[in-house]
């Protein structure tokens, strides 16, 4: 018998594109975290798109403020709770995409973790700037094409693989950090609902295919996640106070090729000169993955 | 200030920035969040001890990595419902400047004490009020205080007007930093009994509660973003009154009243007033005073709130003098005025009242400012008084080997 599916607390007609991976993560991040929260949530399409006034989709209190600022009024709110009495369970949330988790917002996630507030923090990460129109973000992957990374005669896109945020998270001493992708949601709601209840500040990054910033159809964002996965790229794994608990294993990793070609940001790779190279150094990338989390 | 007999007896020595964190301490804060910069850290120094004596009750004291954080959390409590204190200065402030313009239009009533510093390149540590100046177009209450006790006493009155259900904008509390912050003079600190009496608990109508759900800082398109601002520009002008009758009831419960918007000293019959804001006015009542004594027409206007501006009360107070001089902490680079004048200047064009008004830029990264030199600023004044303006505004003391 399978288990009842926890209630959402997002609505629908929110005005996210089709098939769009920041509506999913919401979706899964509130089945996990249940009604007793409150979501900080700096700029970004997830707030652009389910809060244009007077309109809301979030059933649970929400905040936006600014882009780079998400952790340190979770933090404030956190602490508003215990001097006014109101903390009880209640959790404070966070989440993100990777431009303001990795790169903007990094100070203020960083403080908020080091100071040890009780809050869990959701990276939502779709690997660019998708909301300003794909631009490179600290998360973009190697070779992806974006717009300020663009392929072209001399360059096959982004130089640098994705920065390892789980880890400096996990630096931070945090309790409880775990990599999740919207292809599992039962790992993604399992992850997040441990994390809320972890006290302490907790971190969930989770891997999120945009159709629109990837380019591919909107019918296969689950697919996509899943192949980043099954390709050993998005390795999905637990930490706790540091150590690596859990590791979901793939039995027989498939090649990159399966998980690039199906996207327009990496079809520089098949057409251009040299690109089988990048290709192979994409695979050891993969590769590195599976030896180092001992994926199979 | 007057002095109140009845305070004589409950003076204590002691320096500004622990007044102020008295202050701060027994208007009840729920969440302190605070970021160390010079002049502020004696400010914060105290109020951790406070935390650390267990003397603030229902208080999380949260030390940020930074003044964006800092004023980012207060953001964040504010909306959960806690009242908050933060304070900082200069770069510090700079570094908030988005936070600021975030707090004002979600209408945060969150209240801050600048220590006004000068701002850098050069870097330089020392009084002037180009800090707080600079960030006056960000939707936040601005008072500025004369002394200690006035930097003091302006807190549980900014929380007053910044929490109005009518007003709900966020205050910055502006002391001169070293020359209030650092200073050691008798002075009241504010009772707590008293400050209950006048200070009722912060009753929010709409917080952050899983209980009643609701968005805060929602995204508004053109159609509907103009009429947000328009309602802060509406809070402002509701926040004129509140100070006004704010300032008055402190004054009844604790015997002490520092001026409402404006405060006027000697300018019944003056034929020159001088204006200006914060620390300096003592330096220049001194002066006039000394004027006075020889007969001479001379007057001061006190301004204490910058935000919302007092233009009413500031031309009824100068409309009958023969000349106004303002001297300013502080220049908007490319004007060559100051922020005071300039705006002074503008609520007086359309007023049909053509009276000469000059300006003085002075202070800068903490130059002394002299009995001599406003003495000097007012032998110019009775000069445009008589024979018209020569030099509109200008730099007080340049020193030309220099430059």
């Amino acid at each position: 018998m399978s288990k009842p599916t926890p209630k959402t607390y997002l609505s629908p007609g929110h005005r996210g594109c089709a098939g769009c991976c920041d509506a999913l993560a919401a979706k899964f991040m509130l089945m996990g975290a249940g009604p007793d929260c409150i979501v900080v949530n700096p700029t970004g399409c997830l707030e652009v798109m389910t809060t244009p006034f007077p309109e809301s989709a979030w059933e649970v209190p929400w905040i936006h403020s600014l882009f780079e600022n998400g952790p340190a009024v979770a933090s404030g709110i956190e602490a508003a709770l215990k001097a006014l009495g109101r903390k009880g369970n209640t959790k404070v949330i966070g989440v993100g995409g990777d431009g303001s988790t990795m790169d903007i917002g990094i100070r203020s996630l960083s403080g908020a973790f080091e100071r040890g507030h009780d809050l869990t923090y959701v990276c939502i990460d779709n690997e660019a700037y998708m909301n300003t129109g794909v631009q490179r973000s600290s998360g973009t992957p190697f070779d992806a094409s974006t717009t300020t990374s663009p392929a072209g005669k001399v360059s096959f896109g982004n130089p640098r693989p994705k920065k390892n945020m789980p880890a400096i998270m996990a630096a931070h001493g945090a309790p409880y950090v775990a990599t999740t992708s919207i292809g599992y949601p039962r790992d993604m709601i399992r992850k997040v609902k441990k994390a809320t209840e972890t006290e302490g500040p907790t971190y969930i990054h989770a891997h999120a295919p945009c159709p629109t910033g990837w380019g591919f159809d909107g019918s296969k964002t689950i697919e996509m996640a899943k192949l980043a996965v099954q390709t050993c790229l998005w390795p999905m794994y637990e930490m706790e106070k540091g150590e690596i608990t859990q590791v979901k294993k793939v039995k027989n990793p498939m090649p990159v090729e399966e998980y690039l070609k199906a996207q327009k940001r990496f079809k520089h790779l098949f057409t251009m000169e040299g690109g089988d190279e990048e290709i192979k150094k994409i695979q050891a990338l993969a590769d590195w993955n599976i030896e180092y989390f001992g994926l199979q | 200030m007057a002095v109140n007999l009845e305070d004589k007896s409950k003076m204590v020595v002691t320096e500004g920035s622990y007044a102020v964190a008295h202050a701060a301490k027994v208007c009840r804060p729920n969440v302190i969040s605070a970021y160390p910069i010079t002049p502020q850290t004696h400010i914060v120094e105290n109020l951790s001890k406070f935390m650390a004596d267990g003397e603030i009750p229902n208080c999380e004291y949260i030390n940020v990595e930074s003044e964006f954080s800092a004023i980012s959390a207060l953001v964040g409590a504010s909306a959960a419902g806690a009242r908050t204190y933060s304070a900082t200065t200069s770069q510090g402030l700079e570094l908030m400047h988005e936070v600021l313009f975030n707090a004002a239009g979600m209408r945060l009533p969150i209240v801050m004490t600048i220590a006004n510093r000068a701002v850098s390149a050069p870097i330089n540590i020392w009084n002037d009020q180009q800090d707080s100046i600079s960030q006056r177009d960000t939707g936040w209450l601005q008072l500025y205080a004369e002394d200690l006790q006035e930097s003091a006493d302006m807190l549980p009155q900014l929380y007053k007007i910044a929490e109005d259900k009518e007003v709900l904008l966020p205050g910055m509390a502006c002391m001169d930093g070293f020359i209030l912050s650092h200073v050691y003079e008798p002075l009241v600190l504010l009772e707590q009994d008293l400050t209950d009496e006048f200070l009722p608990a912060y009753e929010p109508e709409y917080v952050l509660d899983p209980k009643n759900p609701m968005s805060f800082g929602a995204f508004a398109a053109p159609d509907t973003y103009e009429e947000f601002r328009y309602l802060q520009e509406q809070a402002m002008q509701n926040a004129l009154p509140k100070i006004e009758a704010v300032a008055k009831e402190f004054g009844e419960i604790f015997g002490r009243f520092h001026g409402g918007l404006i405060d006027e000293y000697r300018t019944e019959d003056a034929e020159v007033i001088i204006m200006a804001m914060g620390s300096i006015l003592g330096t220049i009542k001194d002066v006039v005073d000394e004027y006075r004594a020889r007969g001479e027409k001379i007057g001061v206007l006190k301004v204490r709130a910058f935000r919302p501006f007092p233009k009413e009360q500031i031309r009824k107070a100068i409309k009958d003098a023969a000349v106004v001089a303002v001297l300013d902490k502080n220049i908007s680079i490319g004007t060559n005025e100051g922020a005071l004048f300039t705006e002074t200047k503008a609520c007086m064009y359309n007023a049909r009242c053509d009276i000469p008004i000059i300006g003085y830029t002075i202070g800068h990264g903490g130059r002394d400012i002299r009995l001599e030199t406003i003495a000097k600023i007012i032998e110019e004044a009775k000069e445009v008084a008589s024979s018209g303006i020569n030099t509109e505004s200008q730099f007080v003391e340049v020193r030309e080997e220099l430059l």
